[in-house]
């Protein structure tokens, strides 16, 4: 009796549960969260409600959002036409060419590597996979000052690996390509975190009844596996874009800084700091910082598109 | 195939992980052990050691109980404009580390906001270490409160609700229910916070003035003896940081293991 009225309870608690993770309705179109506000009006159980939101906003807004908005105010001191001439000044553009197209070129490396280490780790057993697994995240957890100098280390012309490429007429450190192998390294575990739980969740019977049905093997690839992992492909790929450009500590080493060859759009504001060229830094500061957001509301938009081809799976 | 893949994905991880780990011990051992610890003993080294330590004695503990509040209110309570909400919180994440430095000097520089005030008041922010933590505490502010909000949203609010119907205080419900059960995500959130707390480059390096034995961290001193081409002493400092690393890997393994059936939904995590 008593397991019967519970049960149907638990199922309510279970789908109230999916729907909070449900990234589509609660994540991503505020609308709806606003319109469930004026549906359902909730009466409080819990305390602190106040108190946590209260604080919450009061502490993003000092450290987070006030201070951003010192960047677009300060700006607002300039003229369009003056801003215009900061912000595509010949240097300023050599820098956005550098700093986008590794950035890119990164994220592709990245993507194609990426994807290789997440398949490699989830269908294969190997010794010391757990231990690779773990290392993974390296990037994220090395200090990129660290990662800068040993980079650099590696890859000058008398490095470890830097000597291997002189012969074939390849220089690394203090070029572009320098850059370019900075911006890898810190963008490596962006792809593997975000391409790894979508190829656990894909039932290998899929791929099986593909292979069974005469697809061959790079056909189940192309026609089951992709469209599965491509949404999570992209958001790795936006996430590692997304770090790149804004990517300072373990670039300045290696890539000489020569003006308009090999100098990145975060030096030329901390130049221009340096310069005690506030308002010229702030208009620089700008055009990254619209573009970051740009880039923020494309990763959440493909996040979203993420779980939900892999919440069709499951 | 199987053994071509495995090869080729050894071979990048090998190139780009651990090469340059590796390199970052050799070449702070090199010279030998003597003068390794020596570098580390430096008293510049040591103040190093020192600030770095205090800021994420600020830095970590300030996102700890913002990540705890935001968590309790986002996870436990339905409001209109709560996405609208955590995209902000994250929004650190998508900044430049220098711009988060930038910020500051406009708002705290000489020709900032409150300059001339502070000034007045001869109150030293920028170019000193209150500036240090507040780019610090700029960088690390997601971390804990990402780790938290779908593990919460995950738990729900039964557990909270039943304690408060049976007649327990907020308090006595938090430390008794909602802190036992968020504990792992806690800890997993103040690993990560903390590592890039003690590792933050750019934007400490835009507040920072490199004022040697006042407002130079660890990452900076790595900066300074490398460019002043003390190469051993700098990578020796530099292997301190990566030690720093290895840790957190290993304590966020740890930790995983033991939230496996509590994971955030996929990407959450990343970043």
């Amino acid at each position: 009796m008593t397991a019967r009225t519970l049960a149907p309870l638990d199922m309510d608690a279970d789908s109230a549960r999916v729907r909070r993770l449900a990234p589509t309705t609660e994540r991503d179109v505020m609308r709806s969260a606003g319109m469930r506000g004026a549906r359902r009006p909730v009466r409080r159980v819990l305390p602190g409600f106040g108190l946590s939101l209260g604080y919450t906003i009061v502490y993003l807004s000092l450290i987070v959002l006030i201070p951003l908005s010192a960047v677009f105010i300060k700006t607002a001191e300039l003229t369009w036409p003056a801003f215009i001439d900061v912000a595509t000044a010949p240097r300023v553009m050599a820098s956005y060419r550098l700093t986008f197209g590794a950035s890119f070129g990164a994220a592709v490396i990245n993507v194609v590597f990426g994807f290789l280490v997440a398949w490699v780790l989830v269908r294969y057993r190997f010794p010391g996979r757990r231990f690779i697994d773990a290392l993974v995240d390296l990037p994220f957890a090395l200090p990129t000052a660290v990662a800068g100098i040993a980079l650099t280390g590696l890859f000058a012309p008398k490095g470890w690996l830097g000597a291997q490429l002189v012969p074939l007429g390849i220089k690394v450190a203090f070029t572009p390509l320098g850059v370019l192998v900075a911006l890898t390294f810190i963008g490596l575990p962006f792809v593997v975190r975000t391409v790894q739980p979508v190829l656990e969740t894909l039932p290998r019977e899929i791929e099986e009844a593909a292979t069974t049905l005469g697809a061959s093997r790079w056909d189940s690839f192309r026609r089951v596996v992709f469209p599965v992992v491509l949404p999570a492909l992209l958001t790795g790929f936006a996430l590692a874009f997304a770090r790149a450009i804004g990517e300072y500590g373990s670039v300045i080493f290696i890539a000489g800084n020569m003006p308009m060859v090999s100098e990145i759009t975060p030096l030329i504001i901390v130049t221009k700091l340096e310069q005690y060229d506030y308002t010229g830094a702030t208009a620089v500061a700008v055009v990254m910082l619209v573009i970051s957001f740009l880039l923020l509301l494309a990763i959440n938009a493909l996040q979203a598109w993420t779980r939900r081809r892999q919440g069709a799976l499951a | 195939m199987r053994a071509l893949l495995i090869g080729l994905a050894l071979a990048f991880l090998t190139l780009f992980l651990f090469v340059p780990l590796a390199f970052v011990f050799y070449e702070g051992l090199k010279k030998g052990l003597g003068v390794y610890l020596a570098a580390i003993a430096q008293p510049d080294a040591l103040d190093a050691i020192k600030l770095t330590g205090l800021t994420a004695a600020i830095a970590v503990p300030l996102n700890l109980v913002f990540g705890v509040a935001a968590a309790w209110s986002i996870a436990k309570f339905s409001f209109p404009g709560k996405s609208l909400l955590i995209t902000l919180i994250d929004l650190p994440f998508s900044v430049s580390p220098v711009i988060a430095g930038l910020i500051y000097v406009l708002i705290f520089g000489l020709q900032g906001w409150f300059g001339p005030w502070l000034r007045e008041h001869d109150i030293k922010i920028m170019f000193a270490v209150p500036g240090i933590v507040l780019a610090t505490t700029f960088v690390t502010f997601p971390f804990v409160a990402r780790e938290l909000i779908p593990l919460m949203q995950a738990q729900g609010t039964e557990q909270e609700e039943a304690a408060t119907v049976l007649g327990a205080g907020g308090w006595q419900t938090f430390w008794r229910i909602t802190l036992p059960n968020m504990k792992w995500g806690l800890l997993y959130g103040v690993i990560l916070c903390n590592a890039r707390a003690m590792g933050e480059f750019g934007a400490v390096s835009v507040v920072s003035g490199h004022i040697r034995g006042s407002t130079v961290t660890l990452p900076l001193e790595v900066e300074i003896l490398y460019n002043e081409y003390q190469f051993a002493a700098a990578f020796a400092v530099a292997s301190l940081l990566a030690l720093l690393a290895l840790v957190t890997l290993a304590l966020k393994f740890f930790v995983e293991r033991h939230t496996h059936e509590l994971q955030p939904p996929a990407g959450e995590d990343s970043a």
